[in-house]
């Protein structure tokens, strides 16, 4: 793909996505379907930041539910403890996490592969024994209730997550193709060539990880209020490789294609759980299987196999 | 020294060494392959459950840890031919999914196989405890200590004394120069899976006896390892036994004096900070970008 033709690549992704989005309450029969696709949205929001992280500026977070559970508690506290009103408790829990993510990016961002993952893990791991610990205040183990939003009912919901949904895509899409965006690919393919042309490797990594954070905490919080119950299992690592595993299945650099990793296993498991006792072993060998056969992720290898299809003389 | 003292750093030291046993495995296979085997901690519960179901199969104690760690042997080298033989020269991300994919797959395995209850050991020496200057150890915690030091001491042996444990130095080195010189590198990458699987499985059979052992053990367990392995710089045998050591005191000091909520946390906050002044661990090499 030429560089010239990708702004309008995105744009008619953008513009399907919309489609798909305004389209898909026709096909959902009742409220159980309707939440699914809630999830789903919450999923992909927290997936297209993350994929801003790890596809684009190629920084690994292994601990992003942490940032998730710290949006839902956050917003839940200050509404069930302190009488704060959900439309200022949910703004101000996003912001302090954002605040968090860049005192703790920082350090952190300084360490590199493996040893990024291991300290990214260390803090997802922090965040979901202190929320599991502080039982005076989250509630411990068993969780807490979190007072709803102004609005309730899944179909209102759902206008609201696909409303930020699109929102969070279309701002991910044109961070991309801006000079911000530019900058995050030169260092994911040569962080020292791209010091040595001008970016400051360490101020552009902390944007993409503080904005990840920052659209993990909105998806937790607004999961929180929608659910209307939390549990510390939502900041837990299993969440937080789920996250990964959606961006990568999707197809790393690409944000359609967090999208639609965050859909597929979301929905998977719900499909999955026909096999009862079995639904763990589908689940991993689904995972190795297509890491091992499309190592590039979905949408990535779609589009390679339809350009090879295009160019094929007929 | 009190006994209170005494009492946290003998079980600190115990934990530690299976976090020790655990960490080499992790450096064992990162040495040869450059991937970090999340599936690690999956060895570990092999190994005790594998023994735990011998046992109450009727078989005797010896033989059936003797089993129990050639199956999870055998699972090593089945993930290395299977998962990553096939991905190899993927991105990390892409590795690291594949080793969380087949965690989660043996888990589900484990629970289909065996069951999901948790399943106690007998220890391999009667339950008296021995008194060590006013504080208490357990016979396991001997056989843990002992069969740990042998184990490093036989490890040391092989990756120092026989050709094919200086051939799996020489790969990780250099790759493209041991194939060069005629190493397989096939067989090195399945030597390190069986080995680490080996060691993961005998790690858990000898902490199921004091901790029990149940088909979800290894998550933490591995992370554990992970954290430990990284502690004292990937890639390090002696870094993995001491980054262990470390890990276990300090998590038995933090959860004796401080609070035995927050254990697990202290283990992570200790490696953050370690991570942060100490990039490449107690005794990893300062590596040199090549541009």
């Amino acid at each position: 793909m030429s560089a010239a033709a990708q702004p309008s690549a995105s744009r008619r992704g953008f513009l399907a996505l919309a489609l798909i989005v305004a389209l898909l309450p026709l096909a959902l029969p009742n409220n159980y379907t309707y939440e699914i696709a809630i999830v789903v949205g919450l999923n992909a929001i927290v997936c297209v930041g993350l994929n801003l992280l790890i596809g684009y500026a190629g920084q690994i977070s292994l601990g992003h539910a942490g940032f998730f559970g710290l949006g839902a508690y956050g917003t839940a506290i200050l509404a069930a403890r302190y009488g704060w009103p959900p439309a200022l408790s949910l703004p101000v829990s996003v912001l302090a996490v954002a605040a968090l993510a860049w005192l703790v990016g920082r350090p952190v961002l300084r360490l590199k592969g493996h040893y990024l993952a291991m300290a990214t893990l260390g803090l997802g791991i922090i965040v979901s024994v202190v929320l599991a610990t502080e039982d005076r205040i989250t509630g411990g183990p068993d969780g807490m209730a979190v007072p709803p939003l102004w609005v309730t009912g899944e179909k209102s919901w759902y206008w609201i997550v696909a409303g930020t949904l699109l929102a969070v895509v279309w701002l991910a899409q044109n961070l991309i193709d801006s000079p911000r965006g530019r900058a995050w690919r030169a260092l994911h393919g040569a962080e020292i060539a791209a010091g040595a042309v001008g970016i400051d490797a360490a101020r552009h990594k902390l944007a993409a990880f503080v904005l990840s954070a920052a659209l993990a905490a909105l998806a937790g919080a607004l999961s929180a209020h929608y659910a209307g119950f939390i549990t510390p299992s939502r900041a837990s690592f299993l969440h937080s490789i789920e996250l990964v595993t959606m961006v990568v299945f999707g197809g790393m650099a690409s944000t359609l294609g967090a999208v639609l990793g965050a859909a597929v296993l979301t929905t998977l498991p719900q499909l999955l759980a026909v096999f009862k006792d079995y639904e763990l072993v589908a689940l991993g060998a689904l995972m190795m299987l297509t890491m091992i056969f499309m190592p590039r992720g979905l949408v990535p290898t779609l589009e390679k196999a339809l350009d090879a299809a295009r160019r094929k003389p007929r | 020294m009190s006994a209170q003292l005494l009492q946290f750093l003998l079980s600190g030291l115990t934990v530690g060494a299976i976090y020790a046993l655990v960490a080499l495995g992790f450096a064992i296979i990162y040495n040869a392959s450059n991937v970090i085997n999340f599936a690690q901690g999956e060895f570990v519960m092999i190994g005790g459950m594998a023994a735990a179901a011998f046992i109450d199969s009727g078989l005797p104690l010896p033989l059936s840890v003797l089993f129990s760690v050639t199956l999870a042997t055998l699972v090593g080298l089945l993930l290395e031919k299977l998962a990553v033989e096939p991905a190899r020269g993927a991105p990390v991300v892409t590795l690291i999914i594949i080793t969380i994919g087949a965690s989660i797959l043996l888990r589900g395995l484990a629970a289909l196989v065996w069951d999901k209850k948790i399943h106690p050991l007998p220890a391999f020496s009667g339950e008296a405890p021995i008194a060590v200057g006013g504080a208490t150890l357990l016979p396991q915690a001997l056989w843990v200590l002992g069969t740990t030091l042998a184990t490093v001491a036989a490890l040391w042996w092989f990756f120092n004394r026989t050709l094919t444990g200086k051939a799996m130095l020489a790969v990780s080195h250099n790759r493209l120069a041991a194939q060069l010189m005629g190493i397989s590198v096939s067989r090195v990458l399945a030597v390190s899976f069986g080995l680490s699987a080996a060691l993961g499985a005998l790690a858990g059979v000898l902490i199921a006896p004091i901790s029990f052992t149940a088909w979800d053990v290894g998550v933490m367990l591995g992370l554990k390892g992970f954290a430990a392995a990284m502690l004292g710089g990937i890639g390090s045998g002696p870094g993995a036994v001491a980054g262990g050591l470390a890990l276990g005191l300090i998590e038995a000091l933090g959860a004796g004096y401080l609070s035995s909520a927050y254990k697990d946390v202290f283990a992570f906050i200790v490696l953050l900070a370690a991570l942060v002044f100490l990039p490449n661990g107690l005794v990893g090499r300062r590596a040199a970008e090549r541009v």
